[in-house]
């Protein structure tokens, strides 16, 4: 299903998108006050972004020393040129230590790869541990934000799901209550799990470790408990430094949550004694995005979300109209990469407003790659036929002053004279719920010329 | 340079020039007032931009070059639009960059811009006594930095509102959000209309809630498709461009 259908479909309940909008605008909102308690947060912002393209522009070399520090901190090193090896490798590691549950906690590239699908089929059980990861696992679907997965999702959709799933009382949406429930559920699979899976938030190239932010502990209490830790993370997780990691931890949160910092900031540099610990680095079409100049800044992204939580078209659509992994303006412009035809709506998705690019913690060029991304859309045939059609003949119109004019002036005089039911038939899109101007019988150049060109 | 020495255009995007004249002249009325004067090159149409945005950039070049071609012998270039500006701005960069094109792309300006930058304004001898709500459009505000925004960390200001403030005995109130986006966005506006709709009926209950007669800002394209929510909903409020206030239109 394309964008705009299934964001029309998500705004026939207007109330529930009103509930959607201000749920996110309230974090967007606490990030804003969040970030404002930091004076030198623009200067950060540019610190960030130079950091990122110093990686970017360095990132084979990034990554053969982290690969090196890791190996001597004791970790192995696996590398992964598509997500069908991801799961391969992963399934791998599992099937050697006979693991029969894996517990993860929040890993979007996972998500990426579709590993939960993958390990189920060859008989591991997956539990998601992260809060709302588990609440939309259980409600088989998928996330509908990087941050925030279910936050789609009513408390009172959260108690019956759980009603029906960890046998909650009928009708409890107590949020203390539901998350408890969880706990309880969470814990018994931590104990019983063979193996945990984590993503990345860092990989440190001078030291050979990783970091794993996460509000729930999940991660440490997963990591901690079971034999064999993999974390998987995608190439564009590199910073050079671990000094770098001020710059990096102080607008993750803030920008994701409004948080000062996450609950927990985990740095793993090695495994525990008695037990492994692994790391799959992973391309699947990030070597293909660098390689594009105009969009290889999106490689910047920490998936912080706040560029979902601003945007007005993401908080009245919801994640899931998206279609993508990865929801929202980031998305946007990081799947027409992946299948230009398939996610063609999404670069489309945006009405250019910016809001995404100021909030970006990364200075990523948001709205100026969407613009970007419509360019190739369009030269790709991607296009709507009446669309391309239509530009045509306004590109031709608008280059012939005499045409232009002539077609105002017809296009005027016939509004004027259509009835209402035909000028407000189902071909107009713009006239379903607004109306248009009344047109004026002179021009401001008819005007003009009568009235100062002497 | 003095203001009755410089040479001016007025460049009156394509839907003002067709739709709302009234705009034009306030505009045109405007600069005059100011002792500058402005002339109409009338061959002009459109800057592009409806066939860039929508991904056909290819289709919009001629169009890139008229007005180019129109407006090459002018100091300046003024436009009631924050949007088309940007775009000669910022999108004018796929067609040869003459030595004329590179003119044109520097030297077209916004009204409230080149009121508050190029004019220095200090005042406007007009009286607008209503409560007014002042949306600012993404593309000046974001775009061109004509106020701060409220994702950036810094000082505060806004051109539009501070010329507003000049205007005697109005009464300029403070918005929940004070810069989200209204939903126009060019074919946005029907491509995802759905999502367009709820995004311009958000806009205006924001206004309504905080009291606003009047809801002004300096794109008409945005104010249109407001408007347009606001008519067929029968709303109290009404649309009026910022051109016509300081003008010293009345309601």
């Amino acid at each position: 299903m394309n964008h705009p259908t299934a964001a029309a479909i998500f705004n026939k309940d207007e109330l529930r998108t009103e509930w959607h909008d201000k749920a996110l605008w309230y974090v967007r909102n606490k990030r804003d006050l969040s970030a404002k308690s930091v004076p030198e947060w623009e200067e950060l912002r540019n610190l960030a972004e130079a950091i990122k393209a110093n990686v970017l522009s360095n990132l084979d070399n990034y990554l053969i020393e982290f690969e090196e520090n890791a190996q001597r901190n004791g970790i192995k090193v696996h590398w992964a040129k598509d997500a069908a090896e991801h799961n391969k490798i992963v399934h791998g590691i599992l099937e050697k230590k006979s693991v029969k549950k894996l517990v993860k906690s929040k890993s979007m590239l996972t998500e990426e790869c579709h590993l939960n699908g993958y390990l189920e089929e060859q008989g591991i059980e997956v539990v998601d541990t992260d809060l709302g990861e588990r609440i939309v696992q259980l409600a088989k679907e998928p996330p509908s934000h990087i941050v925030m997965p279910a936050i789609h999702k009513k408390k009172e959709d959260i108690g019956t799901l759980f009603h029906e799933k960890l046998g909650t009382e009928q009708g409890a949406s107590d949020p203390q209550y539901l998350t408890e429930a969880a706990r309880q559920h969470l814990r018994v699979n931590f104990l019983s799990a063979d193996a945990s899976l984590s993503g990345v938030n860092f990989a440190i190239a001078e030291t050979g470790g990783i970091v794993v932010c996460t509000n729930e502990g999940n991660a440490d209490l997963g990591i901690n408990l079971a034999p064999v830790h993999i974390a998987s993370m995608g190439i564009e997780k590199i910073i050079p430094k671990a000094e770098h990691l001020g710059v990096f931890l102080r607008l993750l949160a803030r920008s994701a949550t409004g948080q000062p910092i996450t609950s927990f900031s985990s740095h793993f540099h090695g495994p525990k004694p008695g037990s492994e610990m692994h790391i799959v680095i992973v391309d699947n079409g990030r070597t293909e995005q660098l390689g594009r100049e105009d969009f290889r800044k999106s490689l910047n992204c920490i998936r912080c979300g706040a560029c979902m939580n601003t945007c007005p078209v993401y908080r009245r659509s919801g994640g899931h109209s998206y279609g993508y992994t990865v929801p929202g303006p980031i998305g946007s412009i990081l799947s027409p990469g992946k299948d230009l035809k398939k996610y063609s709506t999404l670069p489309f998705a945006s009405t250019l407003c910016g809001s995404c690019s100021d909030v970006c913690p990364v200075k990523i060029d948001i709205h100026t790659q969407l613009y970007k991304w419509r360019q190739i859309i369009a030269k790709e045939h991607q296009l709507p036929w009446s669309k391309r059609q239509a530009m045509k003949i306004a590109g031709y119109m608008f280059a012939h002053p005499k045409l232009y004019r002539f077609a105002g002036k017809a296009g005027r005089a016939m509004l004027r004279m259509m009835p209402r039911t035909l000028v407000y038939g189902p071909w107009n899109a713009w006239g379903k719920q607004r109306d248009l101007p009344e047109p004026p019988k002179e021009s401001f150049r008819d005007w003009y010329i009568k009235n100062r060109k002497k | 340079m003095k203001h009755s020495a410089m040479k001016v255009a007025l460049f009156i995007p394509c839907y003002v020039d067709q739709f709302y004249p009234q705009v034009g002249i306030a505009t045109l009325e405007l600069l005059e007032k100011q002792g500058v004067e402005v002339h109409f090159p009338t061959d002009q149409t459109c800057c592009g931009q409806p066939m860039a945005n929508s991904g056909c950039e290819d289709q919009g070049q001629e169009t890139a070059k008229l007005f180019v071609e129109n407006f090459k012998d002018y100091d300046y270039i003024v436009g009631p639009t924050g949007s088309c500006v940007l775009h000669v701005r910022e999108h004018f960069n796929k067609i040869p960059q003459t030595e004329a094109v590179k003119k044109v792309r520097a030297k077209t300006y916004e009204l409230c811009e080149f009121l508050t930058d190029v004019l220095k304004v200090h005042s406007f001898d007009v009286s607008f006594p209503y409560k007014v709500g002042l949306h600012l459009s993404c593309h000046g505000q974001r775009g061109m930095r004509m106020a701060q925004s409220s994702e950036l960390v810094g000082q505060d200001f806004s051109k539009m509102r501070s010329l507003l403030a000049m205007v005697k005995d109005i009464q300029l109130i403070d918005l929940d959000r004070k810069d989200e986006c209204c939903g126009f966005g060019g074919t946005f506006a029907v491509a995802e209309e759905a999502v367009s709709v709820k995004m311009g009926k958000d806009r205006i209950a924001d206004h309504k809630k905080n009291g606003a007669q009047v809801l002004t800002g300096g794109d008409m394209s945005c104010l249109m498709h407001m408007e347009g929510i606001i008519k067929r909903k029968k709303e109290d409020v009404k649309v009026m461009h910022i051109a016509e206030i300081l003008n010293g239109k009345t309601v």
